[in-house]
């Protein structure tokens, strides 16, 4: 839908805010499929849908699953992450296996971060969507942001010895402070200049 | 034809070798005659080489599938679309592709470009037939489009069913076209290095190209995206993936050349600056070229597979070492002509701003072949995925955006205390109540709030300089407010069609905060039942599965459910979504079965379907529905900027500097020295 009406375009800023009010329902919520609606009619190819699938359980649409499965990477050689996987390529039968495996341990009690770490020691971390913090790692985290910080912190070091040695300049008498016109006037002349055609 | 192919390439092969060293010497020695025969050296290459496109455009639409790549890339019942876009479905189309079109923006150049320029036009054409002799190098020597099999199957692989999609007719082309149109302002640079005519002369030769060239890029980003939303179907626009990562490189390095060299044309400073990025857009892009077509970021493995990883590799360090050591070599001549003055200056915001898009471009490149470092340095392999690139990048690109609002407010310059205050105090303003009202209505996503509030801030400025420019045309000249408005960005195209640009921008990041409220749930429906999901926005979508029915369209077979959709009682419409199985001329399947999306789009959010498969062979469908908000505003904002680049492009509207430049003499303001 293409068209918009000028309410709708209002609305959207409200609606967003509205967004971080909603909390996902709780899974069997989600879904209210009528139970015992008898066996559906036989697909005419069914080999031509895709691999079989099982059906869905309250558990695949558990949030807390989706967080652990949303930091694993599937090993497919897609990558993705498990859940992104397991909902997206039907074909892939490693990302339903692993999906199976975190239920598995969840079943056993672990939580989330145990969990996470037992995937860890099965597969290495590069198993991890993003590499743990740690050693080296954080040079990968961390070090584009400080060279930002450093380059500009020489930059504004830089930019005050200009501005000081630019002060200091006999020039100094031509800025704009020895004219007879205020910045901003100055700033509309050079507007009006440079609006000036040819 | 693959014989007329051949020859085609090998004439392009031996005239891109005369042409580079013509050109060079008839620039050095100030020949006339070989000079001439450079720039006719790019014609014969550009000709020659939409000889060797027309002869495999003829073996893909003729089905001869003695020919490798026609085998591998098409089938008998590929629609004749994607038949057509064979041609760069494949590595070694792509670098027919890349050069024949290198070549043809060659010609252009050398055409269209003005006589003031004509002692830089022998190395610009030397440099043109030095790259693409490169690539047509790599095509006879390692990967030849027309390299034929020992047999001759019946029907070839067909297409992969993912490229199959409109997105990717376009995209790719309008990728190649931005990657290839750099190497046109990267001659120019080298030429001006070579011939030493390093005044801001080159620069007006060179920056419509690169607008061009930033241009065709930012499409092809955009149409990248499109397609990855629409075909792949894990619900989302951009993956940090490799490929996406190295389109997005060159198009960082050249937005901040687009604003440096707006110092140099004013100020006549940041001329090494500039250079460095014109040199280093084209490396990175040439490189996104390689990276895209020889996965070697994403297995390290697949870069043994084909040696044309190889030829890349050495092509790269070789044109790195010979750029930079021909720049190190003119640093002298590019010394400043004027100094900064004050921190707080346009000048000073514009150096900012390149330090976010350059440190930005480094994150980026950093984190993509960190799995290769740390495989180096640490011994352990590690994923470098989304998130990693969401946590470093996210700020980085607020505080860009911040500073786009930040830095047309500020003179050039010296910006005075009371000039700033009243430049700043609307936008700063707006920007806090906005962020206000999504804070008291309940927002918590941190980043998401930032973003959208810096996006009211820069939307601020945006109008405020649009408000006060037609303002004071209507108080000077009496225009209406709409002509004012119309006049004011006509007269001063650069300036304003920056700022469309830059609202685009800003619409795009609205768009990607928008994603922070992403929901998505699996569902088993049987024909006639409801799944019931809440929207982020509160609105509760209910979908009944109306039935399955399965059908042979021209080489696929589909097995498409139709779903009812209504949002809040109100019907809304019905929705589609396929598996296909695709198959060849002879009707055996090829590649796995693929998924179309069904989406319902309005301007707050998307509905996202996908049919992941059957249960028993029933109707009984497992379905999962994601919704995303705001998506559409990444292609609004998408238009909204590509529409401002048309506006800073469209001739007649030059930059004052420029039109001084043309006119012959230059107009001082009083104060500038
Ligand atoms: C992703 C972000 C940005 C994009 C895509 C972008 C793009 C552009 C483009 C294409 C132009 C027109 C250039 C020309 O005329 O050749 C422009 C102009 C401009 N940009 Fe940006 N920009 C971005 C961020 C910024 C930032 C961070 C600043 C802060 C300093 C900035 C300041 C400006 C200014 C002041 C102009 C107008 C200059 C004039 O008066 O002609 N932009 N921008």
């Amino acid at each position: 839908m293409l068209d918009c009406t000028r309410r709708e375009f209002f609305g959207l800023l409200g609606g967003l805010a509205s967004a971080a009010l909603y909390r996902p329902l709780p899974p069997s919520a989600a879904q209210d499929s009528l139970p015992g609606t008898g066996p559906s009619g036989r697909l005419f190819d069914p080999a031509r849908a895709g691999r079989p699938l099982p059906p869905v359980t309250a558990r695949d649409n558990d949030a807390a699953i989706q967080v652990i499965e949303k930091q694993l990477k599937c090993t497919c050689g897609c990558n993705q992450d498990v859940y992104t996987c397991r909902t997206t390529d039907f074909s892939c039968t490693t990302s339903p296996a692993m999906h199976q495996r975190v239920l598995q341990l969840a079943d056993r009690g672990q939580d989330a971060q145990e969990i996470i770490d037992q995937f860890v020691r099965e597969n290495g971390v590069q198993i991890l969507m993003a590499p743990p913090k740690r050693g080296f790692n954080l040079a990968g985290y961390f070090l584009p942001t400080v060279l930002i910080l450093v380059a500009a912190a020489v930059l504004v070091m830089a930019l005050r010895r200009w501005a000081r040695a630019a002060a200091a300049r006999p020039a100094a008498p031509a800025a704009p402070a020895a004219l007879d016109a205020t910045a901003a006037e100055l700033e509309r002349l050079r507007r009006e200049l440079d609006s000036l055609p040819g | 034809m693959t014989v007329l192919g051949n020859l085609a390439l090998w004439v392009a092969f031996l005239v891109g070798i005369w042409g580079a060293l013509t050109g060079f010497a008839g620039g050095l020695l100030g020949r006339a005659d070989l000079q001439q025969s450079a720039r006719h050296a790019v014609f014969a290459m550009c000709a020659a080489l939409v000889t060797a496109v027309f002869a495999l455009e003829w073996a893909l639409f003729h089905h001869d599938f003695n020919v490798e790549y026609v085998a591998a890339y098409t089938s008998r019942n590929l629609p004749i679309f994607y038949t057509w876009s064979a041609l760069y479905a494949g590595q070694k189309g792509s670098l027919l592709f890349w050069a024949s079109v290198l070549s043809l923006f060659g010609s252009l150049a050398l055409t269209f470009t003005s006589r003031r320029h004509a002692p830089l036009l022998p190395y610009v054409a030397g440099v043109v037939c030095a790259v693409a002799a490169f690539f047509v190098t790599v095509m006879l020597f390692a990967a030849n489009p027309f390299a034929r099999l020992a047999f001759t199957p019946l029907d070839g692989n067909g297409l992969n069913p993912q490229l199959q999609n409109p997105g990717m007719v376009f995209h790719p082309p309008m990728l190649y076209l931005g990657y290839i149109s750099i190497t046109i302002p990267y001659a120019f640079a080298m030429a001006a290095l070579l011939s030493r005519r390093l005044d801001t002369d080159w620069l007006v030769a060179i920056r419509k190209w690169t607008l061009v060239s930033w241009l065709f890029l930012s499409i092809g980003l955009l149409l990248g995206m499109w397609w990855a939303y629409v075909e792949l179907g894990w619900g989302g626009y951009w993956a940090w993936d490799p490929v996406e990562n190295a389109a997005l490189l060159p198009w960082l390095t050249m937005t901040a050349f687009l604003h440096s060299v707006m110092i140099q044309e004013k100020r006549g400073m940041l001329k090494k600056w500039n250079l460095a990025l014109v040199i280093g857009s084209w490396l990175l892009s040439v490189m996104g070229t390689f990276i895209t077509r020889s996965g070697v970021i994403s297995s390290v493995h697949s870069f043994t597979q084909s040696p044309v990883g190889y030829y890349f590799l050495v092509f790269l360090v070789v044109a790195a070492a010979a750029s930079f050591t021909l720049y190190a070599r003119r640093l002298p001549l590019l010394d400043a002509e004027a100094r900064l003055e004050s921190m707080v200056s346009r000048e000073a915001s514009f150096l900012f701003n390149n330090l976010l898009f350059v440190g930005i471009a480094f994150s980026v490149l950093w984190g993509t072949l960190f799995p290769i470092l740390s495989e180096l340095v640490q011994g352990t392999k590690v994923t470098v995925g989304p998130p990693f690139f969401n946590q470093v990048n996210i700020p980085l690109g607020l505080a860009l955006l911040a500073l786009t609002g930040i830095g047309p407010l500020i003179a050039w310059r010296r910006a005075s205390l009371p000039n700033l205050r009243r430049q700043f105090a609307v936008p700063v303003t707006t920007g806090g109540f906005v962020g206000l009202i999504l804070l008291l209505g309940g927002m918590r996503d941190g980043w998401a709030l930032m973003a959208i509030a810096l996006a009211g801030f820069v939307a601020a400025t945006v109008a405020q300089e649009f408000a006060r420019g037609a303002h004071a045309r209507h108080r000077q000249y009496g225009e209406p407010y709409a002509l004012a408005l119309a006049r004011l960005v006509g007269r001063n195209r650069r300036r304003y069609g920056g700022y469309i640009v830059h609202t685009g921008i800003l619409i795009l990041f609205i768009a990607f905060a928008g994603m922070a409220f992403k929901t998505e749930t699996q569902v088993t429906l049987r024909p006639g039942e409801r799944a019931t999901i809440r929207s982020p926005y509160g609105w509760t979508y209910r979908l009944t599965h109306l039935g399955i029915s399965q059908y042979d369209a021209l080489n696929r077979q589909v097995t498409a459910a139709t779903l009812e959709v209504e949002r809040d009682g109100k019907r809304l419409g019905v929705l589609t979504t396929e598996k296909r199985q695709h198959v060849d001329g002879l009707g055996r399947p090829t590649f796995q079965p693929s998924t179309e999306v069904g989406i319902r789009s309005d301007l707050r959010e998307d509905l996202y379907v996908v049919l992941g498969g059957v249960v028993n062979g029933t109707e009984q469908a497992v379905f999962r529905f994601t919704i995303n908000p705001l998506v559409w505003w990444v292609w609004y904002g998408g238009v909204v900027l590509v529409v401002g680049g048309l506006v800073v492009m469209w001739p007649g509207g030059g930059s004052p500097a420029v039109k001084r430049v043309q006119a012959g003499y230059v107009v001082r303001l009083v104060g500038e020295q």
